[in-house]
């Protein structure tokens, strides 16, 4: 650069709160991004999984001659090719391959690996398995009465006597002696006591549905050895640190012989989470067949064999006095586990959040039993068990205002939580901008006029009834300490022409991390967003993270990667001020030179002064490290601690109308307000919100995984309902700015929240609309229909407590 | 195992033989035989568009219509749309509204858009939302993108 045109003095300038393009966007927009459906890799085999034909039987005999018979088969293998498998999943009680039963229809009994994917298609066909039917348990609450059949029966030896296993065996191999998967019991304050003191009290049950993640792109895995026994994974995983540790528990390997490349990645949504038997049974193959090995699922395949939300029978207790005080809330929910247990059963660490913290309640009772089916699994999905809860708490608001003759939004109001509250279970408010977005979102909404006009105009003649619905939620927004640890590792690097290489342990999948992790540094060392090259894909590469969940990675990975940067930065500034005889104090970095941080006047490009750094004496590169863990703890035993480093908030007002001829329910406009902490990259926050709002849509509307005695009747797009184009509401989006102390710029996490509160707001809104309360979902003009006609069966179930 | 069929067409401008099986279909074809995998299997049974291509310039569903099918025909997929300079604007408008986040759904999106702007050329949000109906997103709420295809309509005015 001629130095006479070097610019004296650099304005101040910000991509914080700027609508920044996806650095990924021109890409994907193209066509040209390669997933993991696109990847072809040279010897490559195509692998392909029978699965059960039954929903529980015994597995009497698999016959796979004549699908190793034909010809471009390589591998076909079954339970008893893989002596050594062990069991997956959060209770270790799943079998990839299965031995000598299947407990859903997803099963898995045998895999193929072969030239082509029809072939191996073909080959599938050829296997003959023989069943024997056992009883299906469909039924949660059939699951849990004694006597009923066990799913995971403890075993049984050739003389019918029980066999002893040693202490600690996984339930796969030891079994259960009942159907109940996992308990989970919390509490607070007195609750008999608040019962009695209340001047209110509402019971009722709320029964939640099955929807899955319905991701665009299909689940999918390469597997491949090299010759010294390497294993190379090609995967979506959402945690590659966590699996490459699993997976080498379940291989017998060790895991610095696993490495895990994340390809593009067509939609996560929570889906990935867990490590999944397709998973293990493509590395499997990959062992047998000596090749790569890619798998990748149909769309049917992946209705029936990905995991789900978990459907929950839920009863909520909650009371409160005349003035609008909350008093208590008592909660028994049902938890229909599936035949294996994944991350879904252990969404009550979130449901007890909410339940005991969103409103201040001085005394909280939560019990949940997750018990076993054999109905499909549930997994993890965003909002993480927070959807179910919020959908009753927020019906109860409704209800107790309107018994004690209170404004909800009042009422609301009276009871949300501040700033510098701690909970009953030991969640420090430190940001808390709740207040401000019940207030924003009602306001903008124009949530109390309405509300009484919908009101007086129920008894109005015609079929349109309209109604408006407010609901609010707490989320986690500063990680999740479940793990060890919470944290996130970055390297960062400037090459001699200041462009950085940020290597993160926090994936992209879609939500637009690599973009705001970029702005980030830029933020720090004063560089346009095409300096910033992002690293994030590869686990010999990147440094240890937790995984992207809990909406944590602008958080955790955002101070990470700040870390990294500030170590960087004050490198340079200790370089320049060395070079130019000043102090580093006075020096600061924007527009890609160091200035006077007072005057803005350039001292040295900034690629110069790398240069300079890297080609004199003192031969120096500008590289640092930096690992973030948040100062969030553990829960104890009780489920009591600050497990957050920060909590994100949200209201949502949603506007129905309800055709009562039809049962027809149309969302016509969602206000939302959220407590973001600090907008970074307002495009990508608004695409976050907006796609939650629709998501929570399709969850009160539309989406429903029909499971009939086991079986999913509807694994297509045509039966199963996502939300399209021309149904979204209008969408009118604040963000309340709470400056969250240990944020990323003041950041919070958002990426489950938007999904939250539409179900129960909805729920809210019909009422208000028709005067009927509807307890499950989903809303489908059926079963509206049914209740604006009293003909809806109220839900149900004896809540259950271990004996 | 079936019947072979030799087959030529033009496909992105470029003319192009090839010999595909009786029972393959035009999403498969593009993919496996001819090796461009932009056109995305979504779901395989036409209900989610990420497959969208257009065909003598309709909109087709390219898991749907028989590889045969595409004989004498010509062909855009979003590798040729992406080469277009006329479709820049289209997509600089996906990336500078936000619209893609995945990015799955994208290359059908971009196509259905473009059909979108040859056949509506002043197509309102309404209009265009019925345009995109067949097309399946699970990330954005479809806001951004019938954003992104408003703000190219009208040569984005």
């Amino acid at each position: 650069m001629n130095v006479a045109e070097k610019p004296r003095f650099i304005a101040p300038d910000t991509l914080i709160g700027q609508r920044v393009q996806k650095k990924d966007a021109p890409e994907k927009a193209a066509g040209k991004t390669r997933y993991i459906q696109d990847m072809v890799l040279p010897g490559q085999l195509h692998a392909k999984i029978l699965r059960s034909a039954r929903v529980h039987a015994k597995i009497l005999s698999i016959d796979t001659s004549a699908a190793k018979a034909l010809p471009g088969v390589h591998v076909v293998i079954t339970a008893a090719d893989v002596p050594d498998q062990q069991p997956i999943g959060v209770a270790r009680d799943h079998l990839p391959l299965k031995r000598d039963r299947v407990r859903s229809q997803r099963d898995e009994i045998a895999a193929v690996a072969a030239d082509s994917e029809e072939i191996a298609e073909a080959a599938l066909k050829l296997i003959k398995v023989e069943y024997e039917d056992l009883p299906v348990i469909a039924d949660p609450e059939d699951a849990i009465k004694p006597g009923a059949p066990l799913i995971h029966p403890e075993p049984h030896g050739a003389d019918g006597k029980h066999l002893h296993l040693k202490p600690n065996a996984p339930v796969a191999f030891a079994g259960k002696p009942d159907n109940v998967a996992m308990r989970f019991d919390y509490s607070h304050g007195d609750v008999a006591q608040a019962e009695a003191d209340s001047d209110v009290v509402f019971e009722d049950t709320f029964k939640l549905h099955y929807v899955t993640h319905c991701c665009m792109g299909v689940s999918g895995v390469i597997a491949e050895f090299d010759a010294s026994g390497n294993l190379l994974m090609y995967s979506n995983t959402q945690v590659p640190f966590l699996h490459k540790r699993e997976f080498a528990e379940y291989l017998h390997m060790d895991p610095s012989r696993i490495r895990i490349v994340q390809p593009p990645i067509g939609g996560g949504f929570g889906s990935k989470l867990d490590i999944y038997p397709f998973e293990v049974i493509c590395i499997f193959l990959a062992r047998a067949a000596k090749r790569p090995v890619k798998m990748v699922f149909t769309r049917e395949e992946e209705f029936l064999a990905s995991p789900t939300r978990q459907p929950v029978l839920l009863t909520l207790r909650s009371g409160c006095k005349k003035d609008g005080t909350l008093t208590f809330r008592q909660v028994h929910t049902l938890h229909d586990n599936g035949a294996y247990t994944s991350w879904g059963a252990t969404t009550p660490f979130v449901m007890m959040q909410t339940f005991s913290s969103l409103y201040r309640v001085p005394a909280c009772d939560y019990h949940t039993t997750a018990v076993y089916t054999n109905n499909p699994y549930a997994g993890s999905f965003r909002g993480y068990g927070n959807l179910q809860a919020t959908f009753a708490i927020e019906q109860h608001m409704d209800m107790m205002a309107e018994a004690i003759g209170m404004d909800p939004l009042e009422f609301r109001l009276k009871n949300a939580q501040d700033a510098g509250e701690e909970t009953g279970q030991g969640m420090k408010f430190k940001s808390c901008g709740f207040k401000e977005c019940l207030t924003i979102a009602a306001e903008r909404s124009d949530y109390r006029t309405k509300h009484a006009d919908n009101l007086a105009a129920r008894s109005a003649s015609g079929p349109i009834k309209r109604g408006i619905g407010i609901a609010s939620m707490l989320h986690v927004g500063g990680g999740a300490k479940i793990y060890p640890s919470d944290g996130c590792g970055t390297i960062l690097k400037l090459d001699d022409f200041a462009n950085v290489t940020l290597i993160t342990g926090a994936s992209e999948i879609g939500q637009g991390s690599e973009t705001v992790l970029s702005q980030l540094v830029c933020e720090e060392l004063g560089l346009p967003i095409s300096a910033v090259t992002v690293v994030n894909n590869d686990t010999a590469i990147t440094p240890w993270d937790v995984g992207v969940h809990a909406s944590r990675t602008t958080f955790i990975a955002g101070n990470s990667a700040i870390g990294a940067a500030r170590k960087a930065k004050s490198k340079i500034l200790a370089a320049a001020a060395r070079k130019h005889g000043c102090d580093e104090a006075e020096l600061d970095l924007r527009g890609g030179f160091v200035i006077k941080a007072d005057s803005g006047e350039a001292v040295v490009e900034l690629a110069r002064l790398m240069r300079n750094l890297h080609f004199s004496d003192k031969a120096e590169l500008v590289m640092t490290t930096f690992y973030y863990e948040p100062p969030s703890v553990h829960q104890d035993k009780g489920f009591k601690g600050d497990v957050s480093a920060a909590y994100a908030w949200a209201t949502q007002v949603v506007e129905v109308e309800v055709d009562t001829d039809t049962g027809i329910v149309k969302m016509t406009k969602v206000t939302g307000a959220h407590d973001v902490g600090r907008v970074l990259n307002r495009l990508g926050i608004e695409g976050q919100i907006e796609g939650g709002v629709v998501m929570g849509q399709g969850y009160a509307l539309t989406e429903n995984l029909i499971v009939e005695n086991g079986v999913t009747r509807n694994p297509n797009f045509r039966d199963y309902k996502m939300i399209t184009a021309p149904e979204i509401p209008e969408m009118d989006i604040s963000f309340v700015e709470s400056m969250d102390g240990e944020g990323p710029q003041g950041a919070k996490g958002v990426g489950e929240a938007p999904s939250i509160c539409i179900a129960a707001a909805a729920a809210n809104a019909i009422y208000n609309a028709t005067g009927v309360r509807i307890f499950g979902l989903p809303f489908t003009p059926e079963a509206v229909y049914r209740a604006l006609r009293g003909r809806a069966d109220k839900p149900h179930w004896q809540a259950w407590k271990p004996a | 195992m079936s019947l072979k069929h030799d087959i030529e067409f033009t496909l992105n401008g470029v003319r192009q033989r090839v010999t595909v099986d009786a029972g393959l279909n035009a999403l498969d074809m593009l993919r496996d035989v001819v090796g461009l995998t932009g056109t995305k299997y979504g779901c395989g049974e036409g209900e989610c568009g990420a497959c969208t291509i257009r065909v003598d310039g309709q909109s087709m569903n390219a898991c749907l219509m028989f590889a045969v099918d595409c004989d004498g025909r010509s062909v855009v997929t979003i590798e040729g749309l992406a080469a277009d300079p006329k479709a820049d604007a289209l997509r600089e408008a996906f990336v500078e509204h936000g619209a893609v986040q995945c990015g799955f759904c994208t290359p059908g999106m971009v196509m259905q858009a473009s059909h979108i702007l040859d056949t509506q050329p002043h197509a309102d949000a309404d209009a265009i939302k019925r345009g995109i109906e067949g097309n399946l997103c699970r990330c954005t709420g479809y806001k951004k993108i019938v954003d992104a295809i408003e703000s190219a309509c009208c040569g984005g005015k």
